[in-house]
């Protein structure tokens, strides 16, 4: 600790006010605040006592609570290479399996993300925020596991650049950077990133039968011929590898291919009860997200024209990413609701809309994205009215 | 006997040592400062001495150039020994060395029935000529009341629910009749009432037990309760326009004694408090003391940060400075330039916390009270969190949209979200808890001035 604390401070008189390296300050701040919590005091005049959190802890406690879906998709990419191409394997190949497709991603999502920050703080001189931990682990979690390296790093800097520092960096975004990238990645090689990119195959070759499509484009597909219901339409897929392949209990758990952090409706659940407990995350912006979804869901079952619609509404909130948008895209405090009211109604409307674009829009097979990125566009405008609520009722009293 | 109003969004922050309930006599300190920079709204002080002149207590020392009716006054008698400017010769400090025994400037003397029949052009002619007028602070704004203008009511808060908050049984022992008469003559300015919030979870101080020609208002929750812009925002909120009064209820014993003893008495006890005071306790004193005596031999050690006031709203001072204009306490902190490994992933122990985040490990710290230093723990940042703030301020105002339109100097937009309400205090609690480490009070501050001055 004095050691680390001594080379620290032998180099510090080189970035500050004089010293050679100074237009590199707050890249050196970032990682001396890193290691140390800084011994600045409060000022002059106010509170002269500061509470115990900061940024770090919070940004880092979002990370945390990502870790088990990062481990699950780990495992699931292994699991999901080795099924496909019907071979027997035992946890630790599919682990060094996983590990081998998903640490390049994340190594290159935030070497890129980091790199634009550091760039953007020292030409900007400001301080780096901690906001892109978060986003450089989002990244990974909600791409293919086949994903190009190169994809990877111009979708994520074109979502830090254009989602976050045009707007003037971190806490003036409007849209969420992790879903940014996604999107972009999305609509600039919508050929690469839909159809049968879930699973790694290697040089292996699939075995007989072998689906690797999502239950979400599943449904579609069945919903769209119409000749059986969605549910069935899952229990007969890949039966070739086993019966149900795609039954609800294996959908909740997160053993279907899927975007790596996406699948396991159990680890985001996890993920989501480390926020509530240390209150980082909004359980407003959870709870009603998952309302919205099963409301909407229902909703569809009672009208009923097609298949799709009549699709179990507990089944929406287990496809594809509801879940991990749910609880780590959704709860972005930047990109959400400000007010608690708006909250409410910013969840709510997104599980409502995902549901809207699985069923009712044929091009896009998942919702949550879209969903997310929109309701970002009129979070600022729910906003808005619970504030005129509030002024209208301090303009209210004084004709009392 | 009105309702009592039911405060839930608060918080009460359990600090180390708290006074104990005595005064204790260590002499008088020789030295009493009145500081211009203490009064909000002071633009350009104009100095009524000079350094060797001899004052007794209330003879006025100077006033503003804004409003040259409002006199400030000595709070001692003796000798102005140093006159202490900064930049531009900005006045700091008017110090002055104390007599042994301290000597008034004389006032009439004015009986109980006297002071019904006093006429309210009299009355405020003596409060702004012996310097009692300061006492009055006027919202909007928070600043030293303007005599021009009347106040739609006047607000008095009978408990003070700050951390480590002196008790006002000790402070205002046997000053009933004082009290009532300061009160008298105030209702004196007012068409409205004038309201006095106690605290409905506490036994009542003997002070305010038979008090009367007020309304009575009782609260019950934690900080910022105790504060006198959530007592207003409850009673009668400010709108646009309003001008309201608040006073302390030392303030109305020194009117009180002004009319009935016919002296300008700037006598008061001040409590010292604070984790790293080894006797915390009460001395009695004089307004502007020195707080060199109090502080001698009753330190538990040297590295430390003097406050003037409590630690959410108070002002950092030097071990031989001098206790704030209104301020009855002085806070003594240990000082938190260290450097903290891993700080910010470490289990924070012994830093309290409003957030879950880190307050989930309050249990190691038990449920003894905290002794936090002054360290920011954590770096200033981007306005990130929301929601967090709104679990800590009881009246009905947005603060981060406040806040936010405060630093885009948006006029209109401070208006509408209410920025009359509050002032300084009442958002410090969110100053505390803020994880983006901003100075929220100095930005309530810079809204107020802008709004103000336009």
């Amino acid at each position: 600790m004095k050691f680390l604390q001594n080379i620290i401070h032998s180099v510090k008189p080189n970035f500050e006010e004089g010293g050679k390296l100074h237009k590199y300050y707050y890249v050196f701040e970032a990682f001396e605040t890193l290691a140390f919590q800084p011994e600045t005091t409060t000022g002059h005049k106010g509170a002269h006592i500061r509470d115990a959190n900061d940024t770090k802890r919070m940004m880092s406690m979002v990370i945390f609570a990502m870790v088990p879906c990062l481990l699950f998709g780990i495992y699931n990419a292994g699991y999901q290479h080795f099924i496909a191409t019907g071979q027997e394997a035992d946890l630790i190949p599919m682990l060094i399996t996983g590990t081998i497709l998903v640490l390049p991603i994340i190594v290159v999502s935030y070497g890129v993300g980091l790199g634009i920050e550091f760039t953007f703080a020292t030409i900007r001189r400001h301080p780096v925020n901690e906001g892109f931990l978060v986003s450089g682990m989002l990244i990974p979690l909600i791409v293919p596991t086949t994903i190009p390296l190169w994809q990877v790093a111009l979708a994520t800097a074109f979502g830090v650049i254009i989602a976050k520092e045009v707007f003037g960096g971190t806490g003036m975004n409007i849209f969420n950077v992790a879903l940014t990238t996604r999107a972009f990645l999305y609509f600039a090689y919508p050929s690469q990133i839909s159809g049968e990119v879930w699973t790694y195959l290697g040089d292996k070759t699939t075995v007989d039968g072998y689906s690797g499509a999502t239950p979400l484009a599943v449904a579609y597909e069945a919903s769209s011929k119409g000749t059986q219901s969605v549910t069935a339409a899952l229990s007969e897929t890949n039966t070739v590898l086993q019966s149900d392949f795609y039954s609800f209990y294996n959908m909740f758990m997160g053993f279907i291919p899927g975007s790596i952090g996406e699948t396991s409706t159990l680890m985001a659940l996890i993920g989501a009860v480390i926020l509530i407990i240390t209150g980082v995350g909004s359980w407003k912006i959870i709870v009603s997200v998952f309302a919205g979804a099963l409301a909407m869901g229902l909703g569809f079952n009672a009208v009923g024209v097609n298949e799709y619609m009549l699709i179990p509404a507990h089944y929406h909130l287990v496809m594809g990413g509801l879940a991990f948008g749910a609880v780590f895209m959704a709860t972005d405090p930047v990109t959400a609701s400000q007010t608690e009211l708006g909250k409410w109604i910013y969840g709510f409307l997104i599980g409502v809309l995902t549901v809207i674009i699985r069923v009712v829009n044929p091009a896009y097979p998942e919702g949550i994205m879209l969903a997310i990125l929109f309701m970002n566009v009129f979070a600022p405008l729910i906003d808005f009215y619970i504030v005129k609520a509030n002024k209208t009722r301090r303009l209210s009293r004084v004709t009392v | 006997m009105s309702q009592t109003i039911k405060i839930k969004k608060g918080y009460n922050l359990n600090l180390a040592g708290k006074a104990d309930k005595k005064v204790v006599d260590v002499g008088q300190p020789e030295l009493f400062a009145i500081k211009p920079t203490d009064f909000l709204g002071i633009n350009r002080p104009k100095l009524l001495v000079s350094e060797g002149d001899n004052v007794k207590a209330g003879t006025p020392l100077f006033f503003d150039r804004q409003t040259e009716e409002v006199l400030y006054t000595s709070p001692v008698s003796g000798e102005i020994v140093e006159i202490v400017r900064g930049d531009k010769r900005k006045i700091l400090e008017i110090r002055i060395l104390a007599d042994k025994d301290i000597v008034s400037e004389s006032f009439v003397k004015y009986s109980t029935s006297d002071i019904q029949q006093l006429e309210t052009a009299k009355a405020k002619e003596i409060l702004l000529k012996s310097g009692c007028w300061v006492n009055i602070i006027q919202r909007p704004y928070g600043i030293v009341a303007d005599p021009e203008e009347a106040p739609k009511s006047i607000f008095i808060s009978g408990f003070d629910t700050h951390p480590l908050a002196p008790s006002y049984d000790v402070l205002h022992q046997g000053e009933e009749p004082y009290l009532q008469a300061g009160i008298d003559v105030l209702k004196k300015f007012t068409s409205g009432k004038v309201h006095l919030s106690l605290n409905a979870s506490e036994e009542i101080p003997k002070i305010f037990s038979k008090v009367s020609n007020v309304e009575i208002h009782k609260f019950n929750g934690p900080h910022p309760a105790g504060n006198v812009g959530t007592q207003i925002h409850f009673i009668d909120p400010i709108n646009k326009g309003d001008v309201v009064w608040t006073i302390q209820p030392f303030g109305l014993i020194q009117i009180g004694k002004l009319f009935l003893d016919g002296k300008y008495d700037a006598s008061k006890i001040i409590a010292l408090a604070g984790s790293e005071v080894a006797n915390p306790q009460y001395y009695k004193t004089y307004i502007g003391a020195s707080v060199k005596k109090f502080l001698q031999d009753n330190l538990k050690q040297d590295h430390v940060r003097i406050v003037t006031g409590n630690v959410l709203t108070g002002e950092r001072i030097k071990s031989d400075g001098f206790i704030g204009y209104y301020h009855n306490m002085v806070t003594v902190l240990p000082e938190g330039d260290q450097q903290k490994f891993l700080g910010w992933l470490l289990p924070p122990v012994g830093r309290p916390s409003l957030h879950r985040v880190a307050s989930i490990w309050s249990f190691l710290n038990g449920s003894k009270p905290y002794a936090p230093n002054t360290n920011l723990n954590g770096e200033p940042r981007a306005f990130v969190q929301s929601g967090a703030f709104e679990k800590v301020v009881p009246i009905d105002i947005l603060p981060t949209h406040l806040i936010k339109a405060i630093m885009a100097e948006d006029y209109d937009e401070m208006e509408a979200l209410g920025i009359y309400e509050v002032i300084e205090e009442d958002l410090a609690l969110c100053e505390f808890m803020d994880v983006s480490k901003h100075d929220v009070q100095a930005i309530i501050r810079q809204g107020l001035d802008l709004l103000k001055n336009s």
